[in-house]
């Protein structure tokens, strides 16, 4: 039998109940742990050793039921999936156990979800679908179709990506990653028939992709692998394919893109942001504008910088592109 | 030790809008004898953005841009977070999926270049610790920093997605990244601990969501102010021009007055060993650069 490896920890462990605290606070336990232990273990001695007014929420204890999220030091994990010697090396022996968002929080780690359920809903996350009730034979699909889901259907609604995102912390109307997530699930599924529909609502502006800073928080908080920016790009490309995108700053800012590259090889970062916001738009852009061409910062068209061999970047885009706007 | 060599993928940012950014690499390179060859035929990396509207054109101009790395047989290096990301994804990608590389050496035929996925993609950050290591550095510091309090911003795309920072980038941990806050300390300098160092500066939904980008940029700023930082250092050109250029629109996000000199990685190394502002281009910021 491996030899138990032990080592002390502190732990810092927030604490507000919402009905009679006015402000958090934090209650410190020094425990010796053991390699074997996970952060669920710790949260169950404390509980059953130490305070039994602790609370927090668990169940299938298997990484399965998404229940037990939480955050250590800022990092969303699964209370009992996450080992504390893995935690240990990233942080060292400071932990600090939080909810997955301190401003939602009901009672110590238990917070309130209904945001997340709201936006799972908005997405419509089910299969719309005109099928025959008592069929004769099973409804097959393919291996090639089911690979086009992308791993996405393997979400447990845990949460850790939804309350990782920092857009969804500013802006509340944003839909997030989880439920991206689950749109692309169902939108990319060959029974569903509401797929447009769907595209239609992660196309909002300041609710749908287009708001995304691309921080890649959700790919890294995601404890099943989802990796929600992977899915939140596909949808991007299907409002693009399907020919919904409006016409819009967010998308020529990514059409732009490809027109400065044809011109250029380079991106001409001035006229991307001219496309982007129109001739008028552009205006309130022109202070800081001022200020960087003081600084020798604005490159003027006539001195655009160019790739060399560029006859092979406007021939690869000819014969490369997928898409049209 | 063997002269190190690179291909330098400059990226857009560093030939527009911070010259200062290539003119304090390549300033810093010649001070620590490693060789950069320019990679001019290299186009825009798409910057996440391209590749929202057409993905596989992204992939066919990245590994274009690899080639050209390949073809010097050398490790490809950036200085852009963004252009690290996007080209070290679409690395990864053609490396383990045969069947698109094999689609997208058809195209790249055409041109009479073929992707074979021999160079490595690494940001300057990475090279300078690994290769030429703190240790080596350090014994060519002639100015150290100790005055200064410095605030590392490491900026998204250089920490994350660490499954494939992991395999280019030297797999520090993104939610406690160290790289730069031992170059920090590296250079003689006191680096200070701030819970926006490893988030993101909104960079990139700047002209779509210029609220949330300017609360990220307020939020990262005044958390190096509360933590006491004389200035900030970042080795992304993205995140520099935010926090250089935008803490106006910060200020006013986020209901104080937030601004602090930036300087990005290269320019604080370029300090340490000592060269001269005008080497490092320092007269190109915005928020003035009044320490030295």
């Amino acid at each position: 039998m491996d030899e138990i490896k032990s080592q002390q920890v502190t732990f810092k462990l927030f604490r507000f109940n919402h009905e009679t605290d006015y402000i958090p606070y934090y209650n410190t336990y020094v425990l010796d742990i053991t390699h074997e232990e996970v952060i669920l273990d710790v949260l169950n001695r404390i509980k059953w050793d130490h305070d039994g007014s602790l609370s927090y929420r668990r169940s299938c204890r298997h990484g399965i039921c998404g229940i037990c999220s939480i955050k250590v030091n800022g990092k969303a994990i699964l209370a009992c999936k996450s080992r504390l010697f893995d935690l240990i090396e990233i942080f060292g022996t400071e932990l600090t156990i939080e909810p997955l968002s301190t401003k939602r929080a009901l009672k110590d780690l238990i917070i309130d979800k209904e945001d997340f359920w709201d936006k799972h809903a908005q997405v419509k996350p089910f299969l719309v679908s005109d099928i025959d009730e008592n069929p004769m034979l099973e409804n097959l699909v393919l291996p090639d179709d089911a690979e086009k889901l992308l791993e996405a259907d393997y979400c447990i609604q845990c949460g850790a990506c939804h309350y990782s995102c920092p857009a969804l912390e500013i802006n509340d109307r944003f839909i997030g990653p989880a439920a991206f997530a689950a749109a692309f699930r169902f939108a990319a599924d060959v029974r569903d028939d509401s797929s447009l529909e769907r595209l239609h609502i992660v196309n909002e502006e300041a609710e749908g992709v287009w708001d995304c800073v691309k921080c890649m928080e959700c790919a890294e908080a995601c404890p099943k692998d989802v990796n929600p920016i992977e899915k939140i790009t596909k949808l991007h490309n299907m409002i693009f394919s399907t020919g919904i995108a409006k016409n819009n700053v967010a998308t020529r800012h990514a059409v732009g893109f490809a027109h400065s590259i044809e011109k250029h090889g380079l991106l001409d970062e001035g006229e991307l942001v001219r496309y982007s916001e129109g001739n008028i738009g552009v205006l309130k852009h022109m202070p800081e504008a001022f200020e960087m061409w003081k600084n020798g910062k604005i490159v003027m068209p006539w001195n655009m910088p160019k790739s060399k061999n560029l006859d092979e970047v406007k021939k690869l885009i000819k014969s490369s592109s997928t898409v049209k706007f | 030790m063997e002269k190190l060599r690179y291909a330098l993928y400059t990226g857009c940012t560093a030939r527009e809008s911070t010259p200062e950014l290539l003119k304090s690499t390549l300033a810093v390179a010649e001070k620590l004898g490693i060789e950069l060859v320019l990679l001019d035929e290299a186009s825009c990396c798409g910057a996440s953005h391209l590749q929202d509207y057409d993905d596989f054109l992204s992939l066919v101009l990245n590994a274009r841009n690899i080639c050209y790395a390949e073809k010097l047989g050398l490790t490809m290096v950036t200085i852009c977070n963004t252009c690290q990301l996007n080209t070290a994804m679409t690395k990864h990608r053609l490396d383990t999926n045969p069947e698109l590389k094999a689609k997208v050496n058809v195209k790249l035929a055409e041109v009479g270049l073929e992707y074979k996925g021999t160079s490595e993609v690494t940001h300057f950050l990475y090279a300078i610790i690994q290769d030429y290591g703190l240790e080596n550095l350090s014994k060519k510091v002639n100015v150290p920093l100790s005055q200064f309090n410095i605030a590392p911003f490491y900026g998204c795309h250089n920490i994350r997605p660490s499954e494939l920072q992991n395999l280019s980038n030297g797999g520090e941990n993104p939610y406690n990244p160290t790289s730069l806050d031992d170059l920090i300390i590296a250079c003689g300098g006191n680096n200070v601990d701030y819970d926006a160092k490893n988030k993101c500066c909104g960079f990139h939904a700047e002209l779509q969501s210029p609220h949330t980008a300017a609360v990220l940029t307020g939020n990262a700023i005044s958390g190096a102010m509360d933590a006491n930082a004389d200035w900030m250092v970042t080795p992304c050109p993205l995140c520099h021009l935010k926090l250089d250029v935008q803490h106006h629109g910060a200020s006013k996000a986020i209901g104080r007055d937030v601004k602090l000199p930036v300087l990005h990685m290269p320019q604080m190394v370029g300090l340490a060993l000592g060269c001269t502002p005008a080497e490092l281009g320092l007269q190109h910021h915005v928020t003035k650069v009044n320490f030295v």
